[in-house]
């Protein structure tokens, strides 16, 4: 047999279905007689909602908050000192809070009907004024939520010896830099079916989400049922990235409509819904001090963090979540000794903010990496060497950081030192000298940072949040012909845990990973868990399939030394089968034993047979910390005001890989996400509060010929509180390229003085900053001449 | 974002599709859809009757007529980028880039003339390029000269009962040049900036426009004539920036793109 074990770079078991177009999501559940949804949404940013006239004759099929009766608003608590709960009503009620929110929702047929019913609707509104931009809401007397005394979800402080090491420092460098909020686009956007089982006695709701257990706990809630009562069920999700680990309004309505109306109902998410009431992440800003020495060694830092939180908490995460990482992320892989920060989370009329593949760290790395090139020009050093010097070093392993993570394991120079080789600075150093023969100008960045993963109880019981994750469980059976069942309530949705979990289970039992299955996304066929989020499943659920299969290796080694008649001290495990002093039995004898002859198994047999139930979680829950640098060279074109990537090194450490083709596709995924963020993706609004960019005409991504092709290094330096050392690594590819390209565009332009520090690097954006550098280098007489 | 209501019809022949459009105001053409579908999607048009004229064989043809090649009004980019007209080289290069292969595979070129989005690759080329639209409406037939043939934004001077058969494309001579450029964000978005030049020292031709304007592309006709006296080389940059500020208002920023764009579509026609 192949190596098929943690380490194998074997093919993805789901790609034959994703691949022939087989997968089933949601969209694909088509129940006999299922309604169709349609939402009608606010169009206003910010109003009293006076009124709601539904259509004549029509309204049997509108509903609005005033039809749901009993079901409980979405509030989220949390502990941290100082934060306001936000109350959320599924369809709104008496007040709108963002353009987009749900008002009304009808039901027809065919989704074209219901939204002829729902522009019917008539809405009396109030508009007040939009809060749109988080520093003015701090100062206006307008309140999104009437009972808060601010528009502050809450305010962080956060100080660890700044004083005293910045008073050391010789060298400041102050530097502002912000990201655009902006959408998740996953490929497929909301969807829910839900149904009423009559003989199960149960509501059923298939819905597209990385979080299964947790939207059942939350829907109960929210309808007022007993959880036994629900079935949850995600089949093929078409990419989360955080967008789907919360409780969604939409479930709730769509769920209520199956439990009231005992019938399925349908929703569906389009583009343009999720461009407007899916605006929801990445918008930071932040005001940066640098106290540092001559060398660039950077002795204390000094932040305000202002986070557009939106106009609502989640659950169960809460908005607490992202001013919580930015406040504890922000010093990033950097061995900094004092540290204070302010953060801001504050209230605004836009969706509510909600945690991005990387929170809250996309944007810190983009900070303190721009204040790294910055702190190298100010002391004329190259960006790679002062990087390099204020970087945790491999001896300093396991470090505390001066927000008191533990950075488990790690040689975060080595990445650095990696990339810097391979995309080969002297070279381009080189050719920078020379002009370009097309005008161009070239640049060359470099980002590096760290990755808290599969952080548990004890990081997220400090945030006293209302859902700690805890023990992960894993069951695992072997069925009678000797193939292994593995149940997981992690959910895969482009992670490959069909693969990689199965692997696990290979690499305990032997079993070749074709005769694996691995179930998943069920609520009614998995143990519990909290879901896939903060990239925790390979380490939670993966240490789970193997705690799980290694309880089965002394059952079938009892029943194995029986069938031989042998002492049982005598026999041991080898993969797939149980070998004696003379012969061998192989686990689908042993299992046709336990299944099928029970009459040849021991008297002592483990009455539990060939399935256990695990439970797992670290040593030390605080996280197995990744990490990674990221390199790369741009082509900046100065009259058009575009970027080129012309190479792109990424050298990552995710301790034990293991399928190292699915780390490099989470890898590439994850950059391509970056680069959307670093150049195109942007969801602006005007004055009034209104989205600007509701399609793919005025929301850009990255597609094919502006993704490069990224050359990915690994190393692999173990955790050493996980199963197998093997850390999370599903969000650390979209950290970095922001950073990096901007970076790189920095370096480009620093003959022309110009600075960026603005998401996304539009040409317009890079057109003016060019114009505004060189109206201040243009002497007085030209200047006034121009003006 | 599904369609309000419509009916849709698809007549046999070029006469059924004037009929149609004479009897029913409320009719919208469709012929690729690619910028249609998305407006009916969006319900930002409410067409009560769609008239499919993308199978209209009269329309969907490339015909060579001595002095000008015919395009029929329904033939596709893509169908333009697969064949090579001897003649007009031009048309395959812009058709080539327009959008993604996808869109192009539908798109037709009446499609995006009548549909006039300021910033579509055909109303720049086709007026670079010397071109006559063929219209057939109630009045019967009428020839336009493609420059000209968009008033604005969305606007055209199509009558309601009136639609683009055909351009006619004049062949140009071996010794011709062109140059066509564009800014776009990422392959496939409208552009930020476009320019088109043709020059033919043969029929003494030098044209020279700018596009991606808040309204039709604007000809730079003094500049194309000193440039063809004088050849680029003796053109200043501050001549170029000139003709752009005559004949396009916009803030420093759309300057210097749409300056770069004619610069790098004469450097195309210019280039060794």
């Amino acid at each position: 047999m192949k190596h098929q074990g943690i380490g194998a770079r074997v093919p993805r078991k789901e790609d034959a279905r994703f691949l022939h177009g087989r997968g089933q999501y949601v969209s694909d559940i088509i129940l006999p007689g299922q309604s169709e949804v349609a939402f009608l949404r606010s169009p206003a940013a910010h109003a009293v909602l006076r009124g709601i006239a539904k259509p004549r004759g029509l309204e049997s099929v509108v509903f609005t908050a005033a039809d749901l009766a009993g079901i409980q608003p979405i509030t989220a608590q949390c502990t941290v000192p100082g934060y306001k709960v936000s109350v959320q009503d599924p369809l709104a009620r008496g007040k709108v809070r963002y353009a987009g929110e749900l008002i009304a929702m009808a039901v027809a047929p065919s989704r074209a009907v219901a939204e002829d019913i729902a522009e019917q609707i008539v809405l009396d509104l109030d508009e007040l004024p939009a809060l749109v931009d988080a520093h003015a809401a701090r100062a206006t007397t307008t309140r999104i939520h009437e009972e808060w005394e601010d528009n502050l979800f809450l305010i962080l402080n956060y100080d660890n010896g700044f004083e005293e090491h910045a008073s050391k420092a010789s060298v400041v460098v102050e530097r502002e830099v912000s990201m655009a909020r902006q959408a998740m686009v996953p490929l497929e956007g909301k969807a829910i079916v839900a149904d009423w089982d009559f003989r199960a006695d149960q509501l059923i709701v298939y819905t597209s989400t990385q979080v299964p257990h947790v939207i059942r706990i939350g829907l109960a809630q929210s309808l007022g049922l007993e959880e036994g009562r629900i079935r949850v069920i995600a089949p093929d999700v078409g990419g989360g990235f955080g967008y789907k680990c919360v409780l969604q309004p939409e479930e709730i309505c769509v769920a209520w409509l199956a439990l009231t109306y005992k019938r399925p109902f349908r929703y569906v998410e389009d583009r343009r819904e999720h461009l407007i009431a899916g605006a929801n992440s990445r918008q930071h800003h932040y005001r940066l001090r640098a106290h540092a020495d001559e060398r660039g060694r950077l002795l204390a830092l000094d932040a305000e963090v202002t986070v557009d939180g939106g106009a609502y908490s989640n659950w169960p995460f809460t908005v607490a979540l992202e001013p919580g990482q930015a406040t504890g992320n922000l010093p990033g892989p950097y061995d900094i000794k004092g540290y204070r920060c302010k953060t801001y989370c504050v209230a605004t009329n836009k969706p509510g903010f909600l945690p991005y593949r990387g929170v809250a760290r996309t944007s810190v790395c983009f900070a303190i990496e721009l204040l790294m090139d910055a702190i190298a020009r100010k002391v004329g050093r190259e960006p790679w060497e002062v990087r390099r010097e204020n970087l945790v070093t491999a001896q300093a392993m396991p470090y505390i950081n001066v927000t008191r993570k533990h950075y488990d394991s790690g040689d975060y120079p080595k990445s650095l030192d990696t990339v810097r080789r391979e995309i080969d600075l002297d070279l381009w150093r080189a050719r920078q000298l020379r002009s370009e023969p097309d005008g161009r100008r070239i640049g060359i960045g470099f980002a590096s940072y760290c990755e808290q993963s599969a952080h548990g109880t004890s990081v997220f019981a400090a945030w006293g949040l209302p859902l700690i994750p805890g023990y992960d469980q894993a069951t695992v059976r072997l069925v009678a012909d000797g193939s292994l069942e593995v149940r997981v309530g992690v959910h895969s949705h482009g992670q490959g845990m069909e693969t990689t979990l199965a692997q696990i289970a290979h690499e305990v039992l032997g079993t070749d990973i074709a005769n694996i299955r691995v179930i998943h996304g069920d609520t009614g066929m998995t143990p519990f868990s909290t879901g896939t989020y903060a990239s925790r499943s390979i380490v939670m659920a993966g240490g789970a399939v193997a705690k799980s299969c290694e309880a089965l290796i002394p059952r079938l080694l009892a029943i194995g030394s029986h069938l031989m008649q042998c002492a049982s001290n005598t026999v041991q495990y080898m993969p797939g089968r149980v070998v004696g002093p003379q012969s061998s039995v192989s686990v689908r004898e042993i299992a046709q034993a336990w299944y099928r002859q029970p009459q040849l198994l021991p008297p002592d047999v483990d009455v539990n047979g060939l399935e256990a139930t695990i439970g797992y979680k670290p040593q030390v829950d605080t996280g197995a910390f990744s990490y990674a640098s990221h390199a790369a060279v741009v082509a900046v074109d100065v009259d058009m005001g575009s970027v080129e990537i012309l190479d792109y090194v990424i050298a990552e450490d995710c301790g034990r890989m293991v399928n190292p083709m699915v780390v490099d596709g989470q890898t590439m995924g994850g950059a391509a996400q970056g680069i959307g963020t670093a150049l195109f993706e942007e969801s602006p609004y005007d004055v009034n509060g209104q989205p600007l960019a509701s399609t793919f005409m005025d929301y850009l991504l990255p597609g094919p010929t502006e993704v490069p092709k990224f050359r990915i290094y690994h190393t692999e330096t173990l955790s050493p509180y996980t199963a197998f050392g093997i850390k999370g690594m599903g969000e650390g590819g979209a950290i970095a390229p922001p950073a990096v390209l901007f970076n790189a565009v920095n370096d480009a332009l620093r003959g022309l003085n110009v600075e960026v520090s603005e998401t996304p690097l539009t040409p317009r954006r890079l057109l003016a900053a060019i114009e505004r550098a060189s109206a201040q280098r243009a002497p007085a007489s030209v200047r006034s001449a121009r003006e | 974002m599904k369609a309000s209501a419509f009916d849709y019809v698809r007549p046999p022949d070029l006469a059924g599709v004037l009929d149609m459009l004479r009897q029913f105001s409320g009719a919208k053409l469709i012929a690729g859809g690619q910028s249609l579908l998305p407006l009916l999607n969006l319900r930002l048009a409410r067409p009560t009757l769609l008239i499919d004229i993308g199978r209209t064989e009269a329309l969907r043809a490339i015909e060579d007529r001595g002095t000008h090649v015919r395009i029929g009004a329904a033939v596709t980019h893509a169908e333009l980028e697969d064949c090579l007209i001897p003649d007009c080289p031009m048309l395959r290069t812009v058709a080539g880039g327009i959008a993604y292969r996808a869109i192009r595979n539908r798109g037709t070129v009446g499609g995006s003339l009548a549909h006039a989005d300021p910033a579509a690759d055909w109303p720049l080329a086709m007026a670079a390029l010397g071109a006559t639209v063929v219209v057939e409406g109630k009045a019967g037939h009428r020839r336009l000269p493609a420059d000209g043939f968009m008033l604005g934004a969305f606007q055209t001077r199509l009558e309601e009962d009136e639609l683009v058969v055909a351009v006619d494309v004049p062949k140009l001579s071996p010794d011709a040049r062109y140059g066509y450029y564009k800014f776009c964000r990422k392959t496939g978005e409208f552009p930020e900036a476009s320019a088109a030049a043709v020059f033919d020292p043969f029929s003494r031709t030098a044209r020279l426009y700018l596009g991606a304007l808040s309204g039709p592309p604007q000809p730079l006709h003094d500049l194309a004539a000193t440039i063809a006296r004088q050849g680029l080389a003796a053109i200043a940059d501050v001549a170029i920036a000139d003709a752009v500020d005559r004949v396009a208002a916009g803030d420093s920023i759309e300057r210097r793109m749409r300056c770069a764009a004619v610069t790098r579509a004469l450097k195309e026609v210019f280039a060794e």
